[in-house]
């Protein structure tokens, strides 16, 4: 419903749902036990993370709503941030548990097996909740207006309708079900810090299978996850998440709009992206002159700002192949730390498994991530902007669930330890030189083919495919080869940062990560060259400072990343670039 | 000699007949335009044409080479160039760069991932704008351009192909009518002087008699003349779908 009116990717829906656990077990703790009071106040944490919703939607989106789709999700992040700092202080880091009243004790014999009663509710709750959204959207004013709203909110606007009420009254109800659900799921789980981002990228998958804002697609892709996640542990308990991914693969591959969904609506009225123009000379001088005083650090700076510099040069490379595919590509990913990680895990696991040397493994980073690269690209490129974020995003799940769940091979959570740099590379100095020289070579690299016919397909595409099509140039195989570049350059940085770090765990290709290379690429400017360069640096050392020294850093980050989102809509390289050269 | 030969051409749309059996027959370096009321199916002949629909039925010819089922991409390369009703330009690049891929794209240099696209083919582009008269604009964001300019630059970018055919369509829509005759005129010359064949859709009659040496009408799908301008106006069944007899919609 929310991206259907608002076009608006809702990170923070996993921390309404958060929300809704949390409040309904408050609640629920100060209400007498019997089902009456239980049900009512379970709608009322539903109601009470409505609430929440408009106080984000009138405070945040609302300002954003005209912003790239990618500042929305950034500004929907830092609320992900700032709520779970809030639940932290709040309610404390322990899960918490709500014991089940008596008569929600039961449990059913069906064909023998033990079906408790709370569950066998859940199966009603789902089509009763679908039933009266189906009647909200058909049997009332209101209703017709989202509808049309999703059709066109353009359309809807010039008729006079007030998109400000219409907006806030389907984030809150958007809201409130996601609450709902966090209630729900309360009884059988718990609540704890940790929901928000397990149901996002499931909510994803559901969403983009069931086909952008269509309730009834959703639902029924529900239902198809769901079976095939229930099947998926019977049959194959330790690739469930591939199961599922298969399955969406596939419906896609028939419906690139998910089951119920349409093309989406045309758009219109989005200012023309700015031209490159040739670095001028006195930046790239610059440039040589910054990295002749960064390979001088090692005679100034102490080993922890030299540990952080080398985290820095990592992070620059990711942040700047991540860059290559949005920017002159015109391809989001939400999950760029796949490759980042698959990268780690190839130079871990060749360390560990064939005892091969550093050299070795920082070839194997790129190949491994850049054949993963070409096979996922292949299957996704065809599909559009934001359906192909989500499937980006659910594909970095499943190499994440495989790095936890094939203990055998990659150590599952304990990561693996032991991925040392050569012994020439050893000493912090050295190690630094390498990671700039290769931090710096790949960024050469990638900006030289910006700037090269291929990367001027790839704007072409991007600007127009139409045009690109009538001059021949074959959109699907640019994006793909874009992808796969993107892909293989992520894969180096992540081997990289693997013997920076001297391990590797399951976190390396974890949502948070992926997320630092979207705010890295967006606080430096998507459509500059030098912002990836100048974003790395910023955000990482924004989040050190913060991490260091204060307490509440989650939540400083979170407001952090807002702010920025509200001050520099085009990134601090673009504002800087914005200033430097007015229109030539 | 016949350059484009259109047999049967069909399309239907769920139940709607867009295009019903068109055929007809484009000779070289002649200019042939499609005329009919709103709906009378001229663009999606067209897009059969340039390969952005598949016709249900029917055959399209290249100089006798079946085309009929080449994407848009290839259509590129078989020598048909394209300009669009609303202006189709690649806006984050300079006039002259929307030139040098077109013409990177048609020497098969696209893929080259370490030269310098800003000065490739810079020369043969320029030489190009020189003929639409847009040299003065070179150097600026297409994104920022006129209305009237930017359908300069798709005739630019439509001939960096060395194109025998050239699909217009409604080539000057949007403009002021000086700027028509304008850039109606730019086109016959550069026919008269390199010998393509222009296909065009036009609203605007003026257009149509003084730069098309031959018409086709098409109405509800069917073509329903094929002639001269004279001939045209002299036709009964084209006054009827044009002045509306009340057996016909939507005229202009």
């Amino acid at each position: 419903m929310i991206f259907g009116v608002t076009r608006v990717v809702n990170f923070a829906h996993g921390s309404f749902f958060m929300l809704g656990a949390y409040m309904a077990w408050t609640i629920l703790q100060h209400l007498p036990r019997d089902p009456l009071s239980f049900a009512a106040g379970i709608l009322l944490a539903a109601g009470a993370v409505g609430l929440v919703g408009v106080v984000v939607e009138v405070l945040l989106l609302r300002r954003i709503y005209r912003a790239a789709e990618l500042f929305q999700l950034l500004a929907t992040f830092g609320v992900v941030l700032i709520v779970q700092e809030a639940a932290l202080f709040i309610w404390g880091p322990e899960d918490h548990t709500l014991s089940r009243p008596r008569w929600l004790r039961g449990a059913f014999d069906i064909f023998g097996e033990r079906f408790p009663l709370w569950d066998l509710y859940l199966v009603f709750v789902g089509p009763v909740v679908l039933a009266g959204l189906w009647l909200l959207f058909t049997r009332t004013r209101f209703g017709i207006l989202v509808r049309a709203a999703t059709e066109d909110r353009e359309m809807v606007a010039a008729l006079g309708v007030d998109q400000k009420f219409l907006f806030t009254a389907v984030f809150a109800l958007g809201a409130a079900l996601a609450g709902l659900g966090g209630a729900l799921a309360l009884p059988a789980g718990s609540a704890n810090l940790q929901m928000d981002l397990a149901i996002i990228a499931e909510a994803f998958v559901v969403v983009v299978v069931g086909g952008l804002g269509s309730v009834p697609g959703a639902y029924l892709a529900a239902l198809l996850i769901a079976e095939i996640q229930a099947f998926g542990i019977v049959l194959m308990p330790k690739i469930t998440l591939v199961g599922v991914f298969l399955v969406m693969a596939l419906v896609l591959a028939v419906r690139p709009y998910g089951l119920l969904g349409k093309p989406p609506p045309p758009e219109r009225g989005r200012d023309p992206l700015p031209v490159l123009r040739p670095t001028p000379r006195w930046l790239g001088m610059a440039g040589f002159a910054a990295l002749a005083v960064l390979a001088a650090l090692p005679a100034v700076a102490g080993a922890y700002t030299l540990s952080l510099a080398i985290e820095i040069a990592c992070l620059t490379l990711f942040a700047a192949s991540l860059h290559f595919m949005m920017g002159p590509g015109g391809i989001v990913s939400f999950g760029h730390a796949a490759f980042f990680g698959l990268g780690a895990y190839a130079a871990a696991l060749a360390t560990r498994w064939l005892a091969a040397p550093m050299e070795l493994g920082l070839l194997a980073s790129p190949l491994l991530a850049g054949l993963f690269g070409a096979a996922f690209g292949a299957l996704v490129v065809r599909l559009s902007g934001v359906y192909l974020a989500m499937l980006t995003l659910a594909f970095a799940q499943i190499v994440w669930a495989t790095s936890f769940q094939w203990v055998e091979v990659t150590g599952g959570d304990n990561g693996i330890l032991g991925v040392w740099p050569a012994s020439w590379a050893r000493d912090k100095a050295a190690f630094w030189w390498l990671a700039l020289g290769l931090s710096a070579g790949g960024v050469f690299v990638l900006r030289r083919m910006i700037f090269s016919p291929f990367g001027y397909a790839m704007r072409a595409v991007r600007d127009s495919p139409l045009r690109a099509a009538a001059i021949g140039i074959r959109a699907g195989h640019v994006q793909w080869a874009a992808f796969t570049v993107a892909a293989l350059f992520a894969g180096l940085s992540g081997g990289l940062y693997a013997y920076a770090k001297g391990s590797v765990f399951p976190t390396y290709v974890a949502i948070p990560k992926s997320v630092d290379a979207l705010m890295m690429v967006l606080l430096g400017g998507v459509q500059t060259v030098a912002g990836p360069v100048v974003g790395a640096a910023a955000w990482m050392g924004l989040s050190d400072l913060l991490v260091r020294f204060i307490e509440f850093w989650r939540l400083a980050l979170g407001a952090a990343i807002i702010a920025l989102v509200l001050l520099f809509p085009h990134g601090i390289a673009g504002a800087a670039q914005q200033r430097l050269m007015r229109d030539a | 000699m016949t350059l484009l030969r259109v047999e049967g051409l069909v399309k239907s749309f769920g139940g709607v007949r867009a295009v019903h059996d068109v055929s007809f027959s484009v000779g070289g370096g002649e200019r042939v335009a499609i005329i009919g009321p709103n709906g009378a199916g001229k663009s999606t002949c067209f897009n059969m044409l340039n390969g952005q629909l598949r016709p249900d039925a029917g055959r399209v010819f290249l100089d006798e080479r079946d085309v009929t089922r080449m994407p848009p991409e290839a259509k590129f390369r078989a020598g048909i160039g394209r300009t669009f009703q609303i202006t189709a330009t690649f806006a984050s690049q300079t006039v002259a760069e929307n030139v040098q891929m077109a013409l990177l794209s048609f020497a098969g240099r696209l893929w080259n991932p370490w030269r310098r696209a800003h000065t490739a083919s810079r020369d043969q582009a320029v030489a190009l704008l020189e003929r639409v008269g847009l040299v003065p604009q070179a150097h600026r964001a297409a994104g920022v351009l006129a209305y009237g300019d930017l359908k300069r630059l798709e005739l630019a970018i439509a001939l960096a192909n060395a194109p025998r055919l050239l699909l217009m369509d409604e080539p000057t829509a949007g403009m002021a009518p000086s700027e028509r005759a304008a850039l109606m005129t730019l086109v016959s010359g550069i026919v008269a002087e390199s010998g393509i064949s222009v296909l065009f859709t036009e609203h605007d009659m003026d257009v149509v008699f003084g730069h098309a040496d031959r018409v086709l009408v098409l109405n509800r799908g069917e073509l329903i003349f094929a002639g001269t301008g004279e001939g045209a106006r002299a036709d009964e069944q084209v006054r009827a779908v044009y002045l509306g007899s009340g057996v016909t919609s939507g005229g202009h």
